[in-house]
């Protein structure tokens, strides 16, 4: 099966959040949590980029690594994904990601965060896929139709891709070859260092 | 007309940061405004024919794009890639924060070998003292008299603080150690059942301990402090290996001093650690939570092997230390030996029985 990846070409983006907005209304993300933000680096400078952020679904994924009740699981599609059944809201994940992806519905103090949340690569959860129960906890299984994540899909200047990370990258690498310039991977490095594809 | 108007001079400024664009000349103060408007409509019409030509060479509009490489390669330990973010949320304008998988590294590689040292290594101490030493018994035998030694009040801190303590050292290493430990016994379901319900224990009985450890400071710093006497009591090792040597000692002996100043210094950095995950919105900053963390879980495991101690000697590792905080009054002759100058301050008062009063009896 595919290893699918996220890539986003920062030579593309033009910060207009489609991808942000699209993501909060799939699923209907509750307020207070953004599964996907778009960052801005050297704002008002020369050479600004724009990146489209959310879980990048790692290899070797830090926040299952150090989840205390093993509350992840790594897909054949090399999805990363996590039950709200087992999450306890510790806030590991959140200390070990690398992207800050993992997020919770409390700005509560006295420790009480919720279960964690964050992208599922519109994959859902472990519930039965596309059933109201993983749609509530999860969001929409575009996955299990057939179909990629709504961000991407929808990209207007298609910097954000989704998809077999073989083929993504090989569709950023011929353009980078064709206008002769990029400013990376944004983020490839980290998240799938140890990936054959990457 | 000596100077140019604002208008034009705004429009000099800008072609002169614009890259790939001819230079303006360096004396413009000096022109007159007709010359300079030819002027520039020439350099103008240059750049647009001059454009199709170098588009493929040498014009890259992004060629001071940032570069990730560069950028990660230039962060320094805890720093983080971050920029502007439209979202009231600040931590979400970092984009990558490497730091995070030395954190991952931390608690899956390092905090094991920690934990496991200092508890399993008490432990085994412990264990080997025991075989060695035996259980510690008054040379004299018990005698019969009581005498207070912690009054209820104090026993009821020590007793509220330890029962806490006993509960966050074990919700605790949960956390740290269950996933390896016990979930492959209880299953996903069960386990993340019961860790929810530790975390929430851990949470909350946070305050309690902290009150204990508050009033234990209070209570108890009188009697703590650090004196000349503690200097002999250590040199002779406490009188614990050879049999037949008491040093001489005030209501707490150096041993005793040393695990009150443990439990009241641990005491703080947990309660500090733990006060900014309980408030992670108090740091706003993952790097400030993942240091605290690393604080809390290493002086935990320090805190827990120095408790297992504690524990051990008054309980199991010496016969009559229980009474102290059991029924709070101990055996006379076991005061004696092991805090000869109290009991006399306690004669004294007249708070404790007089000393001859004592009938030995045979030790079992």
């Amino acid at each position: 099966m595919a290893r699918v990846k996220f890539l986003c070409d920062a030579d593309r983006c033009i910060e207009c959040n489609a991808c942000v907005t699209a993501c909060k209304n799939e699923h209907e993300v509750p307020w207070g949590i953004n599964r996907r933000r778009v960052v801005t680096i050297n704002d008002g400078k020369p050479g600004e980029r724009s990146v489209s952020m959310a879980c990048m679904h790692c290899t070797d994924a830090p926040c299952a690594a150090v989840c205390p009740v093993s509350c992840f699981y790594t897909t054949a599609d090399g999805v990363v994904l996590h039950s709200k059944d087992l999450c306890i809201g510790c806030g590991y994940c959140f200390y070990a990601c690398p992207f800050g992806a993992p997020q919770y519905p409390k700005v509560g103090n006295f420790g009480s965060r919720g279960k964690m949340d964050k992208c599922t690569y519109c994959a859902g959860g472990p519930e039965a896929d596309s059933t109201p129960a993983e749609y509530a906890k999860y969001g929409a299984n575009r996955l299990a139709e057939g179909k990629l994540p709504i961000c991407a899909e929808m990209c207007s200047t298609k910097s954000l891709l989704a998809g077999d990370g073989a083929i993504i990258a090989e569709i950023y690498k011929e353009r980078v070859m064709k206008r002769g310039y990029g400013s990376g991977m944004w983020r490839w490095k980290t998240a799938y260092a140890d990936s054959p594809t990457g | 007309m000596k100077k140019p108007s604002p208008a034009l001079r705004r429009r000099s400024r800008n072609t002169e940061n614009r890259k790939g664009v001819v230079q303006m000349p360096g004396s413009l103060s000096t022109l007159k405004a007709p010359t300079l408007k030819a002027l520039c409509a020439a350099l103008a019409l240059l750049f647009v024919v001059a454009q199709p030509a170098s588009a493929q060479l040498s014009f890259k509009p992004t060629a001071e794009a940032v570069q990730e490489d560069k950028l990660l390669n230039a962060l320094k330990e805890g720093d983080k890639i971050s920029g502007r973010i439209t979202i009231p949320d600040t931590n979400a304008a970092n984009l990558i924060q490497p730091a995070g998988r030395d954190w991952r590294d931390f608690h899956r590689s390092k905090l094991p070998v920690i934990g496991g040292i200092a508890i399993l290594g008490m432990l085994a101490l412990l264990a080997i003292f025991l075989m060695v030493r035996g259980r510690i018994r008054p040379e004299s035998g018990f005698s019969g008299t009581k005498i207070l030694r912690f009054a209820s009040f104090e026993r009821f801190t020590h007793w509220l603080t330890a029962s806490c303590f006993i509960v966050l050292a074990l919700s605790g290493l949960n956390i740290s150690f269950g996933r390896i430990l016990i979930l492959p016994l209880f299953g996903a379901d069960a386990f993340a059942t019961m860790s929810g319900y530790a975390k929430i224990a851990h949470d909350y009985l946070a305050f309690p301990f902290m009150l204990g450890v508050l009033i234990m400071f209070l209570i108890w710093i009188k009697d703590n402090i650090p004196g000349k006497i503690d200097w002999q009591w250590l040199k002779q090792g406490g009188g614990i290996v050879s049999k037949g040597s008491h040093p001489p000692a005030k209501r707490f002996n150096a041993g005793q001093k040393g695990i009150f100043w443990i439990v009241i210094i641990g005491g703080t950095l947990m309660s500090l650690s733990g006060w900014y995950m309980l408030f992670p919105y108090l740091p706003a900053n993952v790097t400030e939570l993942q240091f605290w963390t690393v604080i809390h879980a290493v002086i935990a495991m320090l805190f827990i092997a120095a408790m297992l101690a504690h524990i051990y000697i008054g309980s199991i590792g010496m016969e009559g230390a229980f009474d102290a905080m059991g029924t709070g009054e101990v055996d006379l002759n076991w005061a004696k030996e092991h805090h000869s100058l109290w009991v006399e301050e306690e004669q004294a008062k007249g708070h404790a029985p007089a000393a001859g009063g004592s009938h030995a009896m045979p030790a079992e």
